[in-house]
């Protein structure tokens, strides 16, 4: 490496243009491996199905706004309640969360054209498109899955639910699953391997750390709930007896395997909440963040932490005292780090220059809701208070203000901050604060109420209730809320598409932002950065050196990227990375062909099989031109 | 930021286009492949043992699988690592007729892993809609046979890229990055036999 002065940069702009551009038309569509499409897709799908997953919210509080009201059924209540958790966790929270936003940023910010492994990418997106589409579909042909969110057994095993409805779910487990665990695969490589020269690991921005975090805690994670639903789907489809008690079986067995997963989730939604608001809050505070290395020593201490807590889920199954004091203890030890954090944020605002805009107002929304919600959990940690309220509506407000509180307010707060950048023009602040305010007062109408009902003896997944109950005028004001909520996110629909087409011109950096996805146009070219930058601080924009060196020498010629290695980002070989493909897309209707047969025929996986090895035979296999030449000292 | 003409620049021409080991971004992508595959297998371990919990006796009134044909696997199993490791050395030089005798040796022993395995399933001496114990041995054998199975259409794909020219740059890469994935089969399966051979005897 040495310090020469750059070719100009007007004569390398069309090359790269060319290189980067993916095919346009309708097959191109199918072929597009480009980080940004993929991003945005996994935005906008799992954006309609967080409305989709709202409807049936609203059909749920119209039923039990009036006691013995009826406006559906208790099967048709009870396939209701469990696509609408199942859609708002496995479809929504953690595709935008998580693969949405990561997707999207993670290059951006890591000063690289494009993500790790980007066929693997799109190819996650299909086959969460399919999942998702297949517990619809279940829903809408009257199939929908109907044993809540995380399908106990024995409710959901062959005794008690005979049919299909088990099994779309747990398939549907299956496909998201597959699509978040590609996804953590392509994002953590691409952290730890394409980060800018100069983003050391002391300097990487804690968006990134906190999406490494995740990756990591997807990938130990997951595993768990694949395990636990194949085991499902095997006691449903060819006679395994994981679940049997009466021939060795045990029905806690899946409780333990579902929780090692399943409060995991609860961080893998929650952190990319966290890692918005360290990412937002600098930027309107107009300083870097307070507490910079206590603030990513807590996510890491979080991301392992969370996989120690699993049995409070459990605190009612009849466990050992030892057991449940010691998950007690460690459940109440998980509030620390998040604690530092939420100090660290204030320490900012405290010490900054507080610019109260969009995104915000939204930060300050979920400290509010998220705080409500995180100490509902303290006394939830509580084995006696947890027995009291155990399935009951404070339940219900307790996750509801964690996951609404810990996703969905930063969502917003990411979605205006990010919005400009995405689309090139800036939303509308006056209809923002009107969905906001909206918001805000329907989520706490709805949902602290829930606690006095909970308390009142109010259980959830009840799907009517008698007069002599008195729960009427609470449950009026529950539902009640439901309506200013839907209200704000048609306010926001709206703004979007108005934004969109009318809003003024954002420019690369709206905010005066100092992560490297403000250094490119708005939205960005197909090779996001004309010049790969260097970086010198946190900060890259605001710590730039005012000659702050660029990256030259990629080929224009080849998708070319720098790799760098993990602790100091130092220059160690350049990567081609793979051009648009159709086979991401083949693979993954084989996949979801063998997927769906399985659920009914065994066979389905071995003569499904045959295909997903043709199709990722096609992906794999080289072609078009010779890979990029060796240089002699590589080898 | 300013005009890239205007300034120092950082120039990476000279660094090489293929990496291989730990640097190489595949290799990396497969290390965090075989994290989660390797937390399937410890969690179908860890239910086995929370299943052995469950039941007087181990295995419940019946016999241990049959151990030859697993005893036999196993050492096929540790030769096999010879092809492997050689294909992951003659790598880097590039040199196709090598790299194809040595992916084919492996995929040989991958064929003979795969037949003797189909003896290993007619002797567990159980089914798996038995009991829960059944259940847990054919699933812990069954998804080991799928990473075999996996691993040999990896194995013979790349054997045929060996016989045309794009066995070039990064696939030479993927050959040696085939071999760290096989040594994670041949360890899962020396895992699995414990479990399978061993505890059901003395547990």
């Amino acid at each position: 490496m040495s310090q020469q002065v750059a070719v100009p940069e007007s004569t390398r702009e069309p090359i790269l243009a060319r290189t980067w551009r993916q095919p346009g038309g309708f097959w191109g569509w199918f072929q597009n491996v480009h980080h940004t499409a993929i991003g945005v897709r996994f935005m906008v799908t799992a954006f309609i199905f967080f409305l989709l997953g709202g409807v049936l919210a609203a059909i749920m509080r119209w039923q039990l706004a009036t006691p013995e009201h009826g406006v559906i059924g208790p099967d048709l209540y009870n396939q209701i309640f469990t696509v609408h958790g199942s859609t708002m966790i496995f479809l929504f929270a953690v595709p935008m969360m998580f693969q949405g936003f990561g997707v999207y940023l993670v290059p951006l910010i890591c000063g690289t054209r494009n993500i790790a492994f980007p066929r693997l990418n799109a190819f996650s997106y299909y086959v969460y498109l399919v999942g998702g589409l297949l517990l619809w579909a279940g829903l809408l042909l009257r199939t929908g899955a109907d044993a809540g969110w995380f399908a106990y057994v024995p409710l959901s095993g062959p005794e008690f639910t005979p049919g299909k409805r088990s099994d779309f779910w747990a398939q549907m487990i299956t496909f998201t699953e597959v699509s978040a665990l590609g996804v953590a695969v392509s994002i953590a490589t691409t952290i730890l391997r394409y980060r800018a020269p100069g983003m050391t690991l002391n300097r990487m921005p804690l968006i990134l750390w906190e999406k490494l975090v995740i990756s990591m805690a997807v990938i130990f994670a997951m595993p768990a709930v694949m395990v636990v639903s194949y085991m499902l789907l095997m006691d449903r489809t060819i006679n395994t007896q994981f679940f049997n008690p009466a021939v060795g079986g045990d029905v806690l067995l899946y409780q333990h395997l579902f929780w090692f997963f399943g409060h995991p989730e609860v961080y893998i939604i929650f952190l990319p909440g966290t890692a918005i608001a360290s990412t937002v809050i600098p930027v309107f505070c107009r300083r870097h963040i307070f507490g910079y290395v206590p603030i990513v020593t807590s996510v890491v201490a979080t991301g392992i932490l969370g996989f120690g807590v699993w049995v409070h889920h459990m605190f009612a199954t009849g466990l050992p005292q030892m057991s449940e004091s010691f998950f007690t203890a460690a459940t109440l030890m998980i509030v620390i780090p998040t604690a530092v954090q939420f100090y660290c944020w204030m320490a900012t605002i405290w010490h900054g220059r507080l610019q109260l805009m969009l995104p915000m107002l939204w930060m300050f929304g979920f400290f509010f809701v998220f705080l409500i919600g995180g100490l509902s959990g303290v006394m939830l940690a509580s084995v006696p208070l947890n027995w009291q309220v155990h399935d009951t509506f404070f339940v219900v407000a307790h996750f509801h203000y964690v996951l609404i509180g810990g996703a969905l307010f930063p969502m917003f707060a990411g979605l205006y901050f990010w919005i400009p950048k995405i689309t090139g023009r800036m939303m509308n602040t006056l209809l923002g604060k009107v969905h906001f305010w909206l918001f805000f007062a329907g989520f706490n109408i709805t949902f602290f109420t829930m606690h006095f009902l909970g308390l009142r003896g109010m259980p959830r997944r009840v799907y009517t209730y008698g007069p002599e109950m008195h729960w009427e005028g609470l449950n009026l004001l529950a539902s009640s809320g439901v309506l200013l909520m839907a209200t704000g996110v048609i306010v926001f629909i709206v703004n979007f598409f108005h934004s969109k087409s009318r809003g003024r011109l954002a420019g690369p950096n709206p905010w005066g932002a100092g992560s490297l996805e403000w250094a490119v146009s708005s939205p960005p070219p197909a090779y996001n950065f004309l010049e790969l930058p260097t970086v010198n601080g946190r900060e890259p924009l605001w710590d730039a050196l005012p000659n702050q060196p660029v990256v030259t020498g990629l080929r224009d010629d080849i998708p070319e990227v720098l790799v760098t290695n993990s602790l100091d980002s130092e220059p160690q070989h350049r990567d081609e990375l793979p051009p648009a493909s159709i086979w991401p897309f083949l693979a993954a209707i084989a996949v979801s062909v063998a997927f769906i047969w399985s659920i009914f025929s065994p066979w389905g996986v071995a003569y499904g099989a045959i295909p997903v090895a043709a199709t990722l035979l096609g992906w794999l296999w080289p072609r078009g031109h010779s890979p990029s030449p060796r240089v002699p000292e590589e080898v | 930021m300013k005009q890239a003409g205007e300034r120092p620049v950082l120039d990476v021409s000279g660094l090489p286009s293929v990496a291989f080991g730990r640097s190489n971004t595949s290799w990396l992508g497969n290390v965090f492949y075989m994290l989660i595959e390797g937390t399937m297998f410890a969690l179908l371990f860890a239910s086995y043992f929370y299943l052995r919990t469950r039941s007087s006796s181990w295995p419940p009134f019946q016999s241990p699988p049959y151990a030859v044909y697993g005893i036999a696997n196993a050492l096929l199993f540790a030769f096999s690592l010879i092809p492997a490791r050689l294909a992951q050395r003659v790598a880097p030089s590039g040199d196709r007729q090598k790299i194809r005798l040595a992916l084919l040796g492996l995929g040989a022993f991958a064929v003979a892993n795969l037949v003797l395995r189909g003896f290993e399933l007619t002797s567990l001496n159980c089914r798996w809609y038995e009991n829960a114990y059944g259940s847990i041995l054919w699933s812990l054998v069954g998804l080991h046979t799928g990473h075999l199975i996996t691993e040999l259409v990896e194995t013979m794909s790349l054997a045929g890229v060996s016989f045309t020219r794009s066995m070039e740059g990064t696939r030479l890469a993927d050959v040696a990055i085939n071999s760290d994935y096989w040594y994670f089969v041949v360890v899962t399966a020396f895992l699995m036999d414990v479990i399978v051979y061993g505890t059901t005897r003395f547990l």
